[in-house]
């Protein structure tokens, strides 16, 4: 089946989410939809599954054109859809859910499972699946949940196939397996539309890409394309993100030194393998890397939120031992830490900007008097704050949740920065936020480098990376690749983030 | 952009129910307000539709059809009459005095429900449904029963002490709740109600045992010995009123957990965890033992209500002394949204209820109309879009694309058939 989207556009206010954008997808075409997270690629996909509905354009199947009103349009028209996160019923067994919502009757409306069973054998059987029908979802593992998804999309005679960012939850070894199904599924004629950030895994599965940015059609490319092109395209403003900065002036009066340390996620699968590194005061040291690759868990374990796995490694800071500490005595030992993840992380949604100030000082001074909150000295600093960090809100009395996501980092940057501290770990600082506040954000960290402070950045946007780091450790696999010099060539970075030492 | 691709990355273990809790406690006040009404107007549909007057004036409904009318509104106004009567203002009584006795029978029913419910609205604020209320209360009152019948102590100093044993005993038997769901990860919802098992069958074996609770010269029934008089807790005013001074500790109670929640950096915490654990985690807060000692601080105020119930009663505690406030105390804190004047306000309206039973009775209306209209009530609440559909009031901004998930289900469905 030919998919074309034409001059789909999709507004929420007045912001445009999808600018008329068009796309044609092939039978059998495995198409790459690439962009950075919040570039519109997902709405796009919403509104083709019927999620949404689009204010402007026309999705046409096959010459016909469509009027999805809810995905359920969407799927009796041949599209399925794999989100991100899986929409399964654990309890139930892959049979089960597979038909559910579309089940198999016989007389008197009972329920067959047995077509079902054979259903799922068949599938199973023709692509390489190797999934059993009558095993219960919650004991399969993500990889083979992600099939049964497939599978049910497949059973509802899906010719158009959308992989949301199938790969964020797998393994490597998972994800290669999955490039294969894609393949399969490809020359049975199956249309896929792969929705990615990783260039990778455009490069090795996809026959076209489509390259959107900030809501908009930016170009196709081929996936012989360079990894640096494609990454080009899709920031598309590496101007704007150059940051001024002296060269690093290092002090020896302490540092963080990582050793040797192992880390599992919640998976239990080992993220961070025996890495070690050191970050001085008075420097950027940048982990950069594929999203995924041990990353966030190395963050979480040298705050103290994820375990180091014993018998090994050790992390110090200054002349202190961290492990063993709880994250409260780590704060206070002077690491400031911006989370990944702010809205799960960083923030207390429901609390008012002062409020979230107070989040890791609610302890003593200058937030607390005793075990009272003094709300004079905070509702002062708070002001201050936002003043200092050009926190655009009304007052602080707003709930976080209401802000955009540039102004809640600001508010969590400022908390981080007004402490004091001497390490601050920034974990992807401007994901999701606009560029005003990507170079406000910038300028405050190399500030506090030229202050002589540690600055231990995580980041997965190669920009970033480049315009921060004094030097520059890649992760890959849960191991460090190497560490390089900031002045080095994005063609090796780009090596290095796929696992090839420099 | 950035809105659709927020919902999609919401992080997983903030769980549907958590939401639901999270919205029914931030429910507006208009909204509360709202469900009261028609609580009411739904009992007085009950109250018209098994009256015999009303029955009988409906058979003859089309030859004159204003006789059912006058029927209906004889028995709306007589029954809430009677409710107001017997809560809140006695109309037909001889003098002044007599008159405001109703309203002072309210506020003494409603003070253990004000403390238990203040106790459940802190687990709510904390993100814990404590329906162990029921549990803590009885253990607590093994221990106050215990102060006030076997120890001889000055008078006051023995209230105090029978008073502070209450607390000591429902925190401790709410600490170990906390403390098995932070080990071990047990709900506690479950653990609650089990232990409201255990804490009531320990409490009636201490009554119904020789040398352990039971009346030393008693018939053999289970029952105490009733409260020694330096203990027990003594009237406000004269005797004429049964009004006593657990009403001032209800209002202590409500100003402490007012300060505690809102002013208090415990409180900041308590409910730092309750809206997000993750980033409390990151924070430094160590969210395991907030539960704990959230956990019994909530019990701690059950235990007041405790002390309330074993040191006013009567000629001894018997098993069925804790009335089930503890279960009232939940519908209080819902109704309150787990704030400190709402729960006041909760607990008034629930104890005008209870005063105001027996005067309904007396005017034919059954009491058990007012159990209806209580759970009617609970029930708007805790189903906030069935009252924002009746009174057409603004959808709240959404934070979970859970319309959109159930959307997608539905029209599976649809396609199906």
């Amino acid at each position: 089946m030919k998919l074309e989207l034409r001059g789909v556009t999709k507004r929420f206010g007045t912001l445009v989410a999808n600018d008329r954008i068009n796309l044609v997808v092939e039978p059998g075409e495995i198409h790459a939809l690439l962009g950075e997270n919040g570039a519109g690629k997902s709405t796009l996909m919403n509104v083709l599954y019927g999620l949404y509905q689009a204010d402007e354009g026309q999705i046409v199947l096959d010459g016909v054109p469509q009027n999805f009103k809810g995905p359920g349009d969407a799927m009796a028209a041949g599209i399925g859809m794999v989100h991100q996160h899986f929409m399964l019923i654990p309890v139930f067994t892959v049979a089960e859910n597979v038909v559910l919502g579309n089940e198999p009757t016989k007389k008197l409306g009972l329920l067959d499972l047995e077509a079902a069973r054979k259903k799922v054998r068949e599938l199973s059987d023709r692509f390489g699946f190797d999934v059993d029908p009558d095993a219960v979802v919650e004991d399969l593992p993500v990889g083979v949940q992600q099939r049964v998804e497939i599978i049910k999309s497949l059973i509802r005679d899906a010719k158009v196939l959308v992989l949301d960012e199938p790969t964020a939850v797998l393994t490597p070894q998972e994800t290669d397996e999955l490039m294969q199904i894609m393949r399969d599924l490809a020359k049975s004629g199956t249309s896929i539309i792969f929705i990615t950030h990783k260039l990778r895994e455009v490069q090795a599965v996809s026959d076209k890409i489509t390259v959107i940015r900030q809501g908009k059609v930016v170009g196709e490319a081929q996936p012989t394309s360079t990894a640096s092109e494609l990454a080009t395209m899709m920031v598309g403003r590496e101007v704007d993100l150059k940051v001024d900065k002296n060269p690093p002036n290092l002090r020896d009066n302490f540092e963080l030194s990582v050793e040797d340390i192992h880390v599992e996620d919640d998976r239990k699968h080992l993220a961070v393998d025996g890495v070690s590194f050191r970050v001085r005061a008075g420097e950027v040291l940048a982990i950069a890397g594929v999203q995924g690759n041990g990353q966030t868990e190395l963050a979480e374990a040298i705050l103290g939120l994820r375990p180091v796995l014993k018998g090994r490694g050790a992390i110090a800071f200054g002349d202190t031992y961290l492990d063993g500490l709880s994250v409260r005595k780590r704060l206070e030992a002077g690491i400031g830490y911006v989370p990944e993840d702010r809205k799960k992380d960083g923030l207390v949604g429901d609390f008012t900007i002062a409020e979230n100030l107070m989040l890791n000082g609610s302890y003593g001074k200058p937030f607390a008097k005793g075990i009272s909150i003094d709300f004079a000295s905070r509702d002062r600093i708070a002001d201050q704050l936002i003043k200092d960090f050009d926190v655009r809100t009304q007052s602080a009395g707003t709930h976080a949740e209401k802000l955009s996501g540039g102004n809640q980092q600001k508010v969590v940057v400022a908390r981080e920065l007004s402490r004091d501290v001497k390490l601050l770990i920034a974990s992807q600082p401007t994901r999701g936020v606009d560029v005003g506040s990507i170079e406000f954000i910038h300028e405050r960290i190399i500030a506090e480098r030229d202050e002589g402070k540690a600055v231990l950045l995580i980041s997965t946007e190669l920009d970033e990376v480049l315009a921060l780091a004094d030097r520059i450790a890649v992760m890959y696999r849960g191991k460090i690749v190497g560490i390089v010099d900031a002045n080095v060539s994005r063609e090796t970075l780009g090596k290095m983030m796929a696992g090839v030492a420099a | 952009m950035s809105k659709a691709n927020v919902k999609i990355e919401k992080p997983e273990d903030d769980s549907t129910s958590s939401q639901i809790l999270r919205e029914i406690l931030t429910g507006s006040a208009t909204r509360t307000l709202l469900s009261v009404l028609v609580g009411f107007i739904v009992g007085a549909i009950f109250m018209v539709a098994f009256n015999p007057d009303v029955l009988n004036a409906m058979s003859y409904f089309f030859g004159r059809p204003g006789d059912a009318f006058a029927a209906m509104a004889k028995t709306i106004g007589d029954g809430y009459g009677a409710l107001f009567r017997g809560a809140i203002y006695n109309t037909q009584a001889q003098d002044f005095a007599a008159a405001i006795r109703p309203i002072t029978e309210t506020l003494r029913f409603a003070a253990p429900m004000i403390m238990a419910g203040l106790g459940v609205g802190l687990g709510f604020r904390v993100g814990l449904f404590n329906i162990g209320a029921v549990g803590q209360m009885a253990f607590a009152l093994i221990g106050v029963t215990y102060v006030a019948t076997r120890l001889e102590l000055p008078f006051f100093i023995h209230t105090v002490v029978a008073i502070i044993v209450a607390v000591l005993f429902a925190a401790a038997w709410g600490a170990i709740v906390g403390f098995l769901k932070a080990r071990t990860g047990a709900h506690e919802v479950i653990v609650t109600i089990m232990l409201n098992y255990v804490a009531l069958n320990l409490f009636s074996f201490f009554l119904r045992t020789p040398g352990l609770l039971l009346e030393q010269d008693g018939a053999g029934t289970p029952k105490s010995d009733p409260a020694a008089e330096t203990a027990v807790l003594p009237n406000l005013f004269t005797d004429e009123y049964r009004l006593h001074w657990g009403l001032l500790i209800a209002i202590g109670a409500t100003i402490f957990y007012w300060w505690l929640m809102e002013r208090s950096t415990i409180g900041y915490r308590f409910r730092m965890v309750g809206f997000n654990s993750s980033a409390a985690k990151a924070a430094g807060i160590q969210v395991e033992r907030t539960f704990v000692w959230a956990m019994a601080a909530s019990a701690a105020f059950a235990g007041l209500a405790a002390a309330n119930q074993g040191l006013t009663a009567v000629g001894g505690v018997t098993p069925s002394i804790h009335a089930n406030i503890g279960f009232d105390a939940i519908t209080v804190a819902l109704l309150g949204g787990s704030r400190a004047g709402g729960i006041f306000a909760a607990g008034l309206l629930f104890g005008a209820f209870k005063a105001g039973g027996p005067a309904m009775q007396v005017v034919g209306v059954a009491p058990e109309i007012l159990n209806v209209v209580q759970a009617l009530i609970v029930m708007f609440i805790a189903a906030p879009p069935l009252i924002r559909a009746l009174f057409r009031l603004p959808q709240p901004p959404k934070r979970k694309p859970i319309s959109e998930w159930v959307a997608a289900r539905f029209s599976t469905k649809k396609v199906g058939k």
